[in-house]
């Protein structure tokens, strides 16, 4: 333990003196220069470093990958559009396509919305809406690995007869009913591995929807309950429309999450079952089977399923520098 | 706001009580299970810890801590935690600083760029960056994911930064050359002292990010015992242990306990770092 500490010191004292050397000798230089010429380097030396990272680790990889999907499992030979033959007739990719599709991007996303407005509209009338919103957005902090073995507990399956230790199951026999495996079930189990992603997101809807509920005018609602509109139609004519921006913002973000899933289904099935799902499928590809390539081409289906959502984000990004 | 006020105060309260309690149950019966005497855990259900006769015990703990790697794992969590949160900070702090108060060419479309790699999802880089770094034998290192998590977290960074720098007021820079204040004093005494906010919300995030996070530790760690951090033990446990996983709940609140101890602390500038800019991908 002790024989740790001088190596997470060093860990974190070496980066940062050396980062704050950096900028400091690199402005000291430009100091040196010219006058006319420090304002056209400088900023290059500001964002220097950022661009290094970002280039190397996110920018020339994502080209790379591309590449390499043409490539064969060790990356020495071109294979041409093999690697996507073989994956888009592989049923289990088929399967994974299905699950983040139908349930990660359609039912996930929406349930998460509806749990948020929910409890963002509910919460907002009574007098302990912060501690309710505080407890329902803790699961935020906690890591998907740590939901999903907290989650088996609730799943947990005995044979019949014997006492079942799941909360679920004895719920379930407890009203008379036949204990389930539910993990192993499909179509179902699926809706309960997401039922687990909704617990861990839902805080974070709430929080941002909470926000912009209480952004809407309390004028317009009283004024057009004083012409008569029922609840139902306020919230649907004047609230939801001021809050469509917002509930956009919250779905892009989960739509992400959807599309990229993978801790959640990691430890509580490993895709078995029938719940897998493409990131999955490109670490099984990735490590079981040792093959690059067709890892690469999961890896850009991926990429090709998050360029409608890059695209909104970039055009409502421009939106909004343009009021700046 | 008052929506609700019509639906009657009774519903309102049922509603909200029963989604807290949906919400707050697992964990507690997590954490009332990690408490209990193993053989009892495979047996019976938390509840019944509630009635006599009661029984609890350190056991769950002591075994997983001393017998599972769970020490050494809450070490390397925070060993790769730590770093990965100082370093990237301080790099989208510097780029930020240009972004929102220098000109020079390309810079919008730089930042534009930055935008977008956002929402890129990890698993597009993973492949090169394994090759590139079993080429440098950088593999089951501590500086491959510190590296690898700097590289990650930036654009979300910059970004939040930029925002956050970019609406400090004008005047302030104004002043500061006047004074003779350069680059670099402007930098450190008036852009950093003022940003304690959106720092304090970065620095959570990307703290929450690395701690919870398991696919960078997986694949850039091989899963090699004297380096995994605990997200990537428990998974193993939850394959390995079979009939014994009953003791992953102790595991399971050894790994929770900081982060929810940072969250509660903290959430105040959680939640404000959530409304500034939450596109994280």
């Amino acid at each position: 333990m002790i024989e740790r500490v001088p190596q997470v010191a060093a860990a974190i004292v070496l980066p940062v003196a050396a980062l704050l050397g950096y900028i400091i000798v690199a402005e000291w230089l430009l100091g040196r220069l010219p006058a006319g010429a420090r304002p056209r380097l400088r900023p290059w030396i500001w964002i220097g470093p950022a661009l290094a990272f970002v280039g190397f680790f996110l920018i020339a990889p994502a080209i790379e990958t591309v590449v390499l999907s043409l490539k064969d499992a060790t990356s020495s030979n071109w294979v041409g559009l093999d690697n996507y033959a073989t994956v888009l007739t592989d049923s289990n990719v088929h399967l994974a396509i299905r699950n983040n599709v139908l349930w990660w991007i359609v039912f996930f996303t929406s349930f998460v919305l509806i749990d948020g407005l929910v409890i963002a509209v509910l919460a907002d009338r009574v007098r302990y809406e912060g501690i309710a919103k505080s407890l329902i957005f803790l699961p935020q902090a906690i890591s998907f690995v740590a939901a999903g073995t907290i989650w088996k507990f609730i799943y947990a399956y005995q044979p019949p007869g014997v006492e079942q230790t799941g909360t679920l199951n004895a719920m379930v026999t407890a009203f008379g009913g036949e204990p389930q495996p539910w993990l192993a079930q499909a179509p179902t189990n699926n809706l309960l591995i997401i039922v687990v992603g909704v617990w861990a997101w839902a805080g974070f809807a709430t929080v941002i929807l909470s926000a912009a509920l209480k952004g809407v005018p309390v004028e317009l609602l009283e004024a057009s309950r004083l012409d008569g509109a029922s609840e139902v139609m306020v919230f649907r004519r004047i609230i939801l429309p001021l809050m469509l921006p917002t509930i956009t913002v919250v779905a892009t973000t989960l739509v992400i999450f959807a599309l990229k899933a993978f801790d959640v289904v990691y430890v509580m099935t490993n895709g078995n079952f029938d719940t897998e799902v493409l990131a999955n499928r490109m670490y099984k590809e990735l490590f079981s089977a040792r093959n690059y390539g067709r890892a690469s081409a999961v890896a850009t289906l991926l990429l090709l399923g998050i360029v409608p959502v890059l695209v909104f984000n970039l055009r409502r990004f421009r939106a909004q520098e343009a009021i700046r | 706001m008052t929506f609700a006020r019509r639906l009657g105060p009774l519903p309102v309260h049922v509603t909200i009580i029963a989604l807290v309690l949906i919400w707050t149950i697992p964990t507690i019966a997590t954490l009332v299970n990690s408490f209990r005497p193993p053989a009892l855990v495979g047996s019976t259900g938390w509840w019944t810890a509630f009635f006599p006769p009661y029984a609890f015990t350190l056991e769950n703990y002591e075994r997983v801590l001393t017998t599972n790697n769970m020490a050494t794992s809450f070490l390397n969590s925070l060993t790769i935690t730590i770093p990965a949160t100082v370093i990237p900070i301080v790099v989208a702090a510097f780029s930020a600083y240009a972004f929102a108060w220098m000109t020079f060419p390309l810079r919008n479309t730089l930042f534009l760029l930055l935008v977008g790699l956002i929402v890129v999802p990890l698993q597009v880089t993973l492949v090169p960056v394994l090759q590139a770094y079993q080429n440098l034998g950088l593999t089951g290192t501590f500086l491959a994911v510190w590296l690898a998590h700097t590289g990650y977290g930036l654009p979300f960074a910059i970004y939040l930064l930029r925002n956050f720098f970019g609406a400090l007021p004008k005047d302030l820079f104004e002043a500061a050359a006047i004074d003779g204040a350069g680059t670099l004093a402007t930098f450190f005494r008036i852009v950093m002292p003022l940003s304690v906010p959106a720092l304090a919300s970065l620095t959570i995030f990307q703290f929450l990010w690395v701690w919870n996070d398991l696919l960078v530790a997986l694949i850039f760690l091989g899963g090699t015992p004297a380096v995994a951090p605990m997200t990537v033990t428990i998974s193993n446990l939850v394959n390995s242990l079979g009939q014994d996983w009953q003791r992953l709940t102790a595991a399971a609140f050894i790994s929770i306990a900081l982060p929810l101890a940072v969250f509660l602390g903290l959430q105040r500038y959680f939640v404000r770092g959530i409304l500034a800019g939450s596109v994280k991908g």
